[in-house]
């Protein structure tokens, strides 16, 4: 019995620069506890879970059907005209696995923090905080991945899939959804009650709205410009309409290490606050 | 006159705590639909080259009716979840009431009085911003305030009856995607409903939204029959007046002692 206690407490033999940034204790290895939890609970709920993919179609259509009959062609990435559908598609689905990862990350992590005090049963196991973290954000992935891959099916039967870059894009996904969904754990350690979550609100809606998806950047007037160009999802976007339409360069790679720090950032301060407030 | 008392004790209730906590849900009642009409109305709209399919009007004119009615219809459809669950489940506040001389009936009164004050005064708002920037065709945009209300209510009251028999709100998600999303989108707010495949018409007839577009547009820009107005607004009343009375019986069912 004393052995698994302890366990919880041994560090790693090889104490790197990781164990330097989250202190032992804070990581048991057991995030996959975490995750079979979330498909146990889960296996009732298929229906629900399934459901996530209708939304984003939902708009697809609406594009084809709506949006796309009013608007002919718009400025793509590379100067030419592109269908209107084909350029909000790869925004579409940046946006859908922002959205997804935020509000997996704060409103479920909130009501399993504060209502179903999941985390302190949690916490009374050998996993820590980090455990925790990780293994939320990998549940949310996993449900984005399977959005994201369904989403991109459906681009590829509309005919709005130009290249076999596209391919890329469920990796890149991921990637926006972990950054997005570290950020959002991290800001759901410090809300108070479900009023605070009006803020969420006020940060996803706007980004969701201004970041490009529905028209160019070239509607704006200079200085906009150069704020939308700051915003997460802005570049999410860039790198999914560059990956689906062909348009691929260098400048990727930045938008891509915007998402890697964003992610990192992050998930350390989500398990460092999230320790503080269950463990002290 | 008894009844009407309860029930103003009930919306009390909601205002004094609205006094309060305003702050909390400024953002999403009043910042959301002007953000859409920012976005869609001038950004989309300015990429919207011909306005043949819109009757000639521009985009930014179009739309701005219609999202008030959409707003309010989404504002309801939170109003009329969780909300009600809560007071149910988790805070209680209706299991209190009616252990003070307040009947069942009466709770879900001023519940629903509640909701269409806060319709009203959202869209009143929206209205005002969206005619400062240009998006009113003329005076007629006003009538979309009562008009967004009524929407609201007609689909708000069958929610509420829903919600009152649940236990947990897992199925919400189901009504947000399943019922709420479709109805946003494909009931003429951003595009006309003549793009739609003819065999889904009847389903759009069928929904709150549509009527309540139809409606709003309509005397935005002057071109609304009687005939018509009377016969969607007999068919948004009868929505809501059957949402209340089945809310009225499962409420009874539920908090009577």
């Amino acid at each position: 019995m004393t052995g698994t206690l302890d366990r919880r407490r041994a560090v790693p033999a090889s104490v790197g620069l990781l164990w330097r940034v989250v202190p032992p204790g804070l990581y048991g290895g057991k995030a996959s506890v975490l995750v079979e939890r979330a498909a146990v609970v889960n296996r009732r709920a298929w229906f629900v879970l399934v459901g996530g993919a209708f939304e984003p179609m939902l708009f697809l259509w609406s594009l084809g059907l709506g949006f796309g009959q009013m608007v002919t062609a718009v400025t793509g990435p590379d100067g030419q005209p592109v269908g209107y559908a084909a350029f909000v598609a790869p925004a579409l689905l940046a946006a859908s696995a922002m959205n997804g990862a935020v509000y997996d990350a704060t409103f479920n992590v909130f009501f399993k923090f504060k209502y179903l005090k999941l985390y302190d049963a949690m916490l009374a196991t050998p996993m820590g905080p980090m455990d925790i973290a990780i293994g939320e954000i990998a549940w949310a992935l996993l449900r984005g991945g399977l959005y994201s891959a369904g989403f991109l099916a459906v681009m590829l039967g509309m005919g709005l899939i130009a290249s076999p870059w596209a391919l890329l894009a469920l990796p890149v996904a991921l990637l926006v959804a972990f950054a997005f969904a570290a950020v959002g754990m991290a800001a759901t350690t410090f809300m108070r009650s479900w009023q605070d979550f009006d803020l969420v609100q006020l940060a996803v809606l706007p980004l969701f709205l201004f970041s490009t998806t529905f028209y160019p950047l070239s509607v704006y007037p200079g200085w906009v410009r150069v704020v939308v160009s700051w915003t997460p999802l802005y570049h999410a976007i860039e790198l999914m309409r560059g990956l689906t339409l062909g348009v691929v360069g260098w400048g990727m790679l930045g938008h891509l290490a915007y998402f890697a720090v964003m992610a990192a950032v992050g998930t350390v301060v989500a398990a460092r606050r999230l320790g503080k407030l269950l463990l002290d | 006159m008894r009844t009407l008392r309860a029930s103003w004790y009930g919306f009390e209730k909601h205002w004094t705590w609205y006094r309060r906590n305003w702050r909390a849900t400024v953002v999403s009642s009043f910042l959301t639909p002007v953000l859409f009409l920012l976005a869609l109305g001038f950004g989309f709209g300015s990429q919207v080259r011909s306005t043949e399919l819109l009757g000639g009007v521009p985009y930014l004119q179009y739309l701005a009716p219609a999202l008030v009615v959409v707003t309010a219809l989404q504002g309801a459809t939170f109003e009329s979840t969780y909300a009600i669950m809560s007071a149910f489940l988790w805070q209680k506040t209706y299991i209190g009431m009616v252990a003070t001389p307040i009947t069942p009936a009466q709770v879900l009164y001023g519940q629903v009085m509640w909701i269409g004050t806060q319709l009203v005064a959202r869209s009143a708002v929206f209205v005002v911003i969206a005619a400062a920037l240009g998006a009113a065709a003329g005076p007629g945009i006003l009538w979309a305030v009562p008009f967004g209300a009524l929407a609201g209510l007609a689909f708000s009251a069958p929610l509420i009856a829903y919600s009152a028999r649940l236990d947990k709100p897992d199925s919400f998600t189901t009504v947000f995607r399943f019922v709420l999303m479709p109805m946003t989108l494909f009931t003429g707010a951003f595009f006309p409903v003549a793009q739609l495949p003819e065999w889904l018409l009847p389903v759009v007839w069928l929904t709150p939204a549509w009527h309540g577009i139809e409606l709003a547009r309509g005397a935005a820009f002057g071109t609304l029959g009687v005939l018509p107005a009377l016969g969607h607004v007999a068919y948004l009343a009868v929505l809501a007046a059957a949402g209340l009375a089945l809310g009225v019986r499962y409420f009874r069912r539920r908090l009577a002692v």
